[in-house]
């Protein structure tokens, strides 16, 4: 296997690493509150990414386990984050972070 | 070789897909390349032997939550394209910035032993004779009391959900009465 390129664990850190800058980058940018929120999805899947990673790499299950318990999170977030929105857009028509600056209804 | 066939499509799919999700203007557009992402990450997961995971990760992400987005974008209109001009001039810039501060913060840490150099403690990976049964009985012995600690925040989501969902009270939104006569 000489002169081929193995993919070891540190290549999937990596792009762990830049997805989860992506979705950083995201939250900043985006002013729609939907697409912030998918922003928020990619950079839990790349800890998620860097969870299984590291048990590949440590040989322990724990990171495995950990990815389910993430996963609830984030299924659970996004339950409750989508019930806001919906009522967000009740209140007023528009899906911009900025029409929400005030806690004032 | 094929590994490194796959890691590359993968890779592709999942920055492309994350790039997608975050420039283009259609909110739709963007929930359609969350699903390449998730899918990519998936494929990372199968090459990693963490099957289970990664069949979770399709049923529960690519499936259930990409939805649920399809679902809200369409409930709520707002399926059309927006504009990426931002009011706030600077923001853009130094966002770019602050990320590229992230991403150099992510690998310096990552190349550090006392970082990453943690040891097994949750048992091996290779205990059972595949993935799934590994997984299960590290999550039905030794994490019992956080996978039932999960049941209770599901039900306080979905309750939470609901709650924040429904039309609370006539005082609060003003009234609709359409909404109200379909009850």
């Amino acid at each position: 296997m000489t002169g081929v390129i193995t993919i070891t664990g540190n290549y999937y850190l990596v792009v762990a690493a830049v997805l989860f800058t992506i979705g950083a980058v995201g939250v900043l940018v985006r002013r729609n509150v939907l697409v912030m929120f998918m922003c928020v999805e990619l950079m839990l899947n790349a800890v998620n990414l860097t969870f299984v990673t590291f048990s590949k790499m440590l040989n322990d299950v724990g990171g495995q386990v950990t990815v389910f318990f993430t996963l609830v999170v984030a299924a659970a977030e996004v339950a409750v984050g989508l019930g806001i929105i919906v009522a967000i857009f009740r209140r007023r028509q528009g899906a911009t972070a900025d029409d929400v600056n005030a806690l004032k209804g | 070789m094929v590994n490194v066939v796959v890691f590359i499509v993968a890779t592709v799919l999942v920055l492309g897909g994350a790039i997608g999700v975050v420039t283009s203007r259609n909110p739709v557009y963007s929930a359609l390349l969350l699903v390449a992402t998730l899918i990519g990450v998936a494929v990372f997961f199968v090459m990693q032997q963490a099957h289970l995971v990664a069949a979770v990760q399709v049923i529960v992400y690519a499936s259930a939550i990409v939805v649920l987005f399809l679902f809200v974008i369409m409930l709520l209109g707002v399926d059309r394209e927006e504009s990426l001009e931002d009011p706030i001039k600077f923001q853009r810039p130094v966002a770019l910035v602050l990320g590229g501060v992230v991403l150099a913060e992510i690998l310096f840490l990552g190349g550090r032993h006392w970082a990453t150099g943690a040891h097994s403690s949750a048992g091996s990976l290779h205990g059972g004779s595949n993935n799934v049964e590994t997984v299960a009985r590290s999550l039905f012995t030794q994490y019992l009391w956080p996978f039932e600690l999960t049941a209770a925040l599901l039900v306080i989501a979905v309750v939470g959900g609901v709650l924040l969902a429904r039309r609370s009270g006539q005082r609060a939104g003003g009234p609709a009465p359409n909404e109200e006569a379909n009850r």
